[in-house]
């Protein structure tokens, strides 16, 4: 029976109390006692950099150069906090609901609590740390609006808040390593997790450089390794971002939540080519100010095709502003997984803009025309002309957008101010995870997962500039204090052993799974059979789903599965740099999450946030949650087969917020 | 934390090198000063010169003066080359194709065979002139009662177009006037960026004083030397 | 568009490199230089060949990790650019690419285009950082007001990906861009100031300990950095460690 292990109490209070109650361990203590911490994104980094600062002896590792590179480094719009700094009238309690309610109610209120009442100290430690936040003219810091809500609670640092963050938790993590607080693998993979008498007790890691297999034993192992949006192939995850340590866990007892809820971003470049490797986020701050369209006719979208026509010159009533006409009271700022839904039913229906048919307008002619307007009118400029305004209008444009419309242009080419940005919705962030108690404990006891890893507090769909407050909520506030209640049972233990049956069975898996890639004698590189799972899970367990697809998935995953243990081609040997069977290793066990994910999208008969099912919306189209059979985690069991995973439902309990139906007409 | 002396630290290495190097644009000014007197032909020119001379090696703060100008050649000098081994140790193998104009400009790159050409230069030109003035036969100008080395008219004969070497002694003079012109526009700025001198507001005028600086003082010592050959042709 | 690539291939950090050539044909000019590089790589391995290695990861221009020396130039031709956000537009059809590795003693070659740069990860730990602890108490992060123009001059060093294009491009290897960087953006921060002195000697220190060369101002780095990080950073820290030494008690 899955225990949740929530505090008693009012939910304001739960968090507090729980602190005062949990165990400590004593200063002497903590230095007999080893951590590792695998990956160093913003949760790695911060919990690895605590944990140390604390005393514990603490073993990090990250398979690239340097811990700097995580992917967390991508982020770009900015990180939420309740400092009420505007005085727009912000709260713990606001900044909490408005994640509940982001999430379609599907994620644990006292995590979610407890996540907004930390938010404030973040940015507070970030400060002191020397993340260079943007500030206004008093020296006072900035804020802006994100992601629909009411209130001005985003902190940022121009395009770049993930980078800062980051970088300001690799300073932490630094200090310690200068400190030999924390001992740092670079360039290594966590190949396995070692659990002896039922408690995760190492690692086994795999030096990327050299090859060997290294035994690593600890006290508990904390999983920092983030997402699994590479699922897909193509999403704006880190070419490296990969599933391997969550799932080396789930095969080793952990329960994986809420595999089907993954978040489609709607402001994507599109895809422009087959060798295509990635997807570049273009900030969700341009739907501020961007129009959404596609033409209403047929004729007028070949014409656009082919290059007949120029965007510029469809005519204003040629031109379906289709988020504008569906939600005329949200228009172009619906949530997420709203405008990414839409912009795939309008494409689906052959309007979309570009060669291969899935891409829409954003449009900035408005905002361009606004903006000089205003500025003309602020200088004092009589009956400007239409130049002169639209000179105007593109440098406020430029001002506000001007280091994301370069980066378009870099990417495609195109000239942003003169004709409208192409976008298209991609996979971007996975709200599902590892499953984790209150404690961000897994089911596997001593083993913990923090950050985008978990599946804890963003339900099915994550709000805006949440995923950089859930990381370093985790690392820097979260496991330091609970991470004490389970190694207070440690200090008598002594160091761990690696010369142990369990370590050796763990080892010999490990080499195994490598030799079995290795030696599979197939003609097919590994690059092929991520496509081809990619395009299954985009076409069927992607922006929408239904029954008889998932199913059609899951036994082409299976066979698919089959054909890369018999045709996959890995180059090289196992002792050297092998960047082919890194990957080769990571798309194996994406090949059995993809299954997995389809299982469980197909048993969740709801649609839910980023988790839509054809069969389940109303008459206009909309998603249909049901809250009476589906308010819960769905925790899957390992059992041999993904499909066939073992499932364990964890009841989500709502005390303080009425389940209500999301509407943004 | 850190144990390094100033001195074996790199940054060290270049702030010697900064010094000594705006150090030595003094020089060249004071140098520059009693040249320009080449200029004036006849008696009065000579005896304007050859004054000048005698006080530059007759006057103690002078010669003190002059003492650190030897040092920090010769600093400069030795820093310069362990600077130079020193970097080339940083990179063991070098590229197989660069393109190195693409972002730095050809002088900031060749400090060191600039160097190299002005340190030869000094060399030949303190046996030239130097030895001559301290242990050479000098002839002797006599004024105020006082003997002076009359190192005006060795100047004047050794440029004199009838001297079958003066050809080619003015070339090379004009040459490493060149060079020490290359140096000086990438080294005047340079050494106030190695000082930490650096200012959105200043530094343009520095870099502007340092190339006009890096154009002119070179320029004169040339055309003073030209214009000794060509007034004798 | 057809292209005729050398590349720097070593199959270890002993091993003896050389350059090899390898044609690629019908590559998209909408590609990026890395997905010209998986093209490549999936022809080697079809054909039983290894593939040339490369680090990279975010593949937006963020992460820092891509590294490659193209055509004589960190990170291929056009300015504030990573390899990762390098086009094949950028080149003429029939073209000759160049690629080798970032060259520097304190980079050593792992494979072909990989190199080891954790010589930057040990100058941050020997100094760039604030020494604060986590804790839920730090004062609040607006009771220290930062001038606007230092917090932005701060964020323009703050930028630095680490990629090591300034010591790759430096015809010294020196990594005085790095240093700086991290060092002027915390010395513009009142929280950087306590620990000022300290950081910036102990991080030239390291510096010097890796390996790599001196600055001699020639301003490659500057005008290669993808970042665009202006030498007025290396300025701040020549005075600073100047400062540093003069007022130094030891």
């Amino acid at each position: 029976m899955l225990d949740s292990k929530i505090p008693d109490g009012p939910l304001a209070d739960k968090w507090t109390k729980h602190k005062d109650n949990v165990r400590l361990v004593n200063p002497a203590n903590k230095r007999l006692i080893d951590v590792i911490v695998v990956g160093t994104g913003l949760a790695g980094s911060s919990a690895a950099a605590s944990l140390a600062e604390m005393g514990y002896s603490v073993k990090a590792f990250c398979f690239q150069d340097s811990p700097r590179r995580a992917h967390s480094i991508a982020a770009q719009g900015g990180i939420n906090a309740a400092k009420n700094y505007q005085n727009d009238g912000d709260s713990t309690y606001r900044l909490f609901y408005d994640t509940i309610k982001g999430g379609d109610y599907r994620s644990r209120e006292a995590n979610v609590h407890r996540l907004a009442e930390v938010s404030a100290s973040i940015i507070d430690q970030c400060v002191m740390q020397g993340v260079p936040f943007a500030r206004d003219y008093g020296g006072m810091l900035d804020n802006r609006s994100f992601g629909g809500v009411q209130v001005s609670r985003t902190f940022y640092a121009k395009g770049q808040t993930g980078q800062q963050l980051l970088l300001g938790a690799y300073s932490a993590l630094s200090r310690q390593i200068g400190q030999g607080k924390v001992e740092m693998f670079n360039r290594h993979e966590m190949m396995d997790v070692v659990v002896v008498d039922g408690k995760a007790r190492g690692i086994i890691a795999r030096n990327l450089i050299t090859g060997e297999i290294e035994r690593h034993s600890a006290h508990a192992v904390v999983l920092c390794t983030g997402g699994y949006g590479n699922t897909f192939f193509l999403s704006t995850n880190a070419m490296g971002s990969n599933v391997s340590a969550a799932w080396k866990a789930h095969r080793r007892g952990s329960y994986f939540a809420n595999p089907c809820y993954t978040q489609i971003h709607p402001t994507c470049i599109p895809v422009s080519d087959d060798a295509q490797s990635k997807l570049t986020l273009m900030s969700e701050s341009l739907r501020n100010d961007g129009r959404i369209w596609v033409p209403k006719h047929s004729k007028d979208v070949e014409a656009i095709r082919n290059g007949s026509l120029k965007p510029v010159d469809l005519a204003e009533e040629d031109r379906d502003y289709y988020l504008e006409r569906r939600y005329p009271a949200f228009g172009n700022l619906v949530p997420r997984d709203v405008a990414s839904r839409a912009a795939k039913e309008r494409c689906d229906a052959g309007m979309g803009v570009n060669k291969a048919g899935q891409a829409v307008f954003l449009d900035f002619d408005s905002a361009i025309t606004r903006y000089g307007s205003t500025e003309a009118n602020v200088r004092g400029i009589e009956n400007p002309t239409a130049e002169e305004v639209r000179a105007l209008g593109v440098a406020a444009v430029e001002a506000k957008y001007g280091n994301l419309f370069q980066m378009y242009q870099q990417i495609t080419a195109d000239n942003p101010y003169e004709t409208p940005m192409k976008i298209y919705p991609a996979v971007h962030y996975t709200m599902g995870g590892l499953w984790v108690d209150y404690n961000l404990m897994t089911t596997v006891p001593g083993l913990y997962a923090a950050g985008e890893a978990n599946f804890s507090d963003h339900g099915a769909n994550r709000l805006g500039a949440s995923a950089l407050m859930q990381g370093l909520a985790d690392g820097y506030f979260v496991l330091p204090y609970v991470i004490g209640d389970y190694l207070a049972d440690d200090i008598r233990t002594g160091a761990i052993s690696t010369d142990s049956s369990e370590f050796d069975e763990a080892e010999k898996s490990v080499t195994a799974r490598i030799d079995a890639l290795l030696n599979c004698g197939g003609k097919t590189p590994v690059d092929d059979f991520h496509k081809k799972l990619g395009q299954i899970m985009w076409n069927k367990c992607g922006m929408s789903r239904n029954a008889i697809g998932l199913r059609e998935a899951i036994t082409e995953i299976q066979a698919l599965r089959e054909r890369f243990y018999k045709e996959v081609c890995v180059p090289g040997r196992a002792d050297q740099f092998n960047q082919e069977l890194d990957k080769a290793g990571r798309v194996a066990d994406f090949l059995e999450l993809g299954e997995l994910m389809c299982k469980d999208a197909l048993e969740r008969n709801e649609s839910c946030g980023g988790h839509f099912r054809e069969e389940y919306q109303s008459e206009d189209g909309e998603a249909a949650r049901d809250d009476k059979g589906y308010t819960h985690v769905s925790n899957w069991e390992y059992t041999g087969v993904p499909s066939e995973a073992a499932l364990h439902k964890e009841e989500l309990v709502f005390d303080n917020v009425e389940l209500k139906t999301r509407s943004y007409k | 934390m850190a144990k390094s002396g100033l001195l074996s630290s790199s940054l060290a290495k270049k702030y010697a090198m900064a010094a000594t190097g705006l150090f030595l644009c003094l020089f060249l000014v004071g140098h520059l000063v009693g040249n320009l007197q080449l200029f004036i032909s006849g008696e009065a020119g000579r005896e304007a010169f050859n004054v000048y001379a005698h006080f530059m090696v007759s006057n103690p703060a002078v010669k003190l003066l002059s003492y650190l100008t030897y040092l920090s050649i010769l600093f400069h000098a030795v820093d310069g080359f362990v600077l130079t081994k020193l970097n080339r140790k940083a990179r063991p193998v070098s590229y197989a194709v660069e393109k190195p104009s693409e972002n730095s400009s050809w002088m900031s790159r060749n400090m060191m065979v600039l160097g190299t050409i002005m340190l030869v230069f000094i060399v030949v030109h303190m046996q030239n002139f130097w030895w001559q003035m301290h242990f050479g036969a000098m002839p002797i100008q006599v004024v105020d009662g006082v003997e002076l080395h009359d190192l005006y008219t060795v100047v004047y004969a050794f440029f004199n177009p009838a001297e079958s070497m003066a050809l080619l002694s003015l070339a090379l003079y004009v040459a490493a006037m060149f060079a020490v012109g290359f140096h000086l526009w990438h080294g005047f700025s340079s050494s106030f960026q190695s000082l930490g001198l650096r200012h959105a507001k200043y530094t343009p005028i520095i870099r502007f004083f340092g190339r006009a600086f890096a154009v002119v003082v070179p320029g004169l010592f040339a055309a003073v030397v030209v214009y000794i050959y060509l007034i004798q042709a | 568009m057809d292209f005729t690539l050398k590349i720097w291939r070593q199959e270890g950090p002993q091993a003896v490199g050389h350059m090899a050539t390898y044609q690629v044909t019908d590559i998209s000019d909408e590609m990026s230089f890395l997905e010209m590089i998986d093209v490549l790589n999936d022809q080697l391995v079809r054909s039983g060949d290894e593939p040339v290695a490369f680090d990279h990861d975010c593949r937006e221009g963020i992460c820092g990790m891509c590294s490659m020396f193209i055509n004589g130039e960190a990170h291929g031709p056009n300015r504030l650019t990573t390899t990762c956000q390098l086009h094949m537009r950028s080149f003429k059809n029939g073209e000759t690419i160049t690629i080798e590795p970032w060259r520097a003693a304190a980079f050593p070659v792992i494979r072909d285009l990989v190199v080891d740069r954790s010589s930057m990860d040990r100058i941050i730990q020997s100094g760039g950082y604030v020494s604060v602890n986590t804790n839920g108490n730090t004062v609040d992060a607006n009771a220290l007001p930062i001038p606007k123009p230092a917090a932005d001059e701060a964020f323009e060093a703050a930028v630095c990906i680490g990629c090591g294009a300034c010591v790759a491009t430096c015809k010294n290897a020196s990594a005085m861009l790095f240093v700086a960087a991290k060092v002027s953006q915390l010395a513009l921060l009142p929280q950087g100031q306590p620990e000022r002195t300290a950081r910036v000697e102990g991080m030239v220190e390291q510096m010097d300990l890796e390996g790599f060369g001196n600055c001699t101002n020639t301003g490659a780095c500057e005008v290669e950095c993808p970042m665009g990080i202006s030498l007025d950073h290396i300025a701040r820290m020549n005075r600073d460690y100047l400062t540093a030494k003069v007022a130094n008690k030891g």
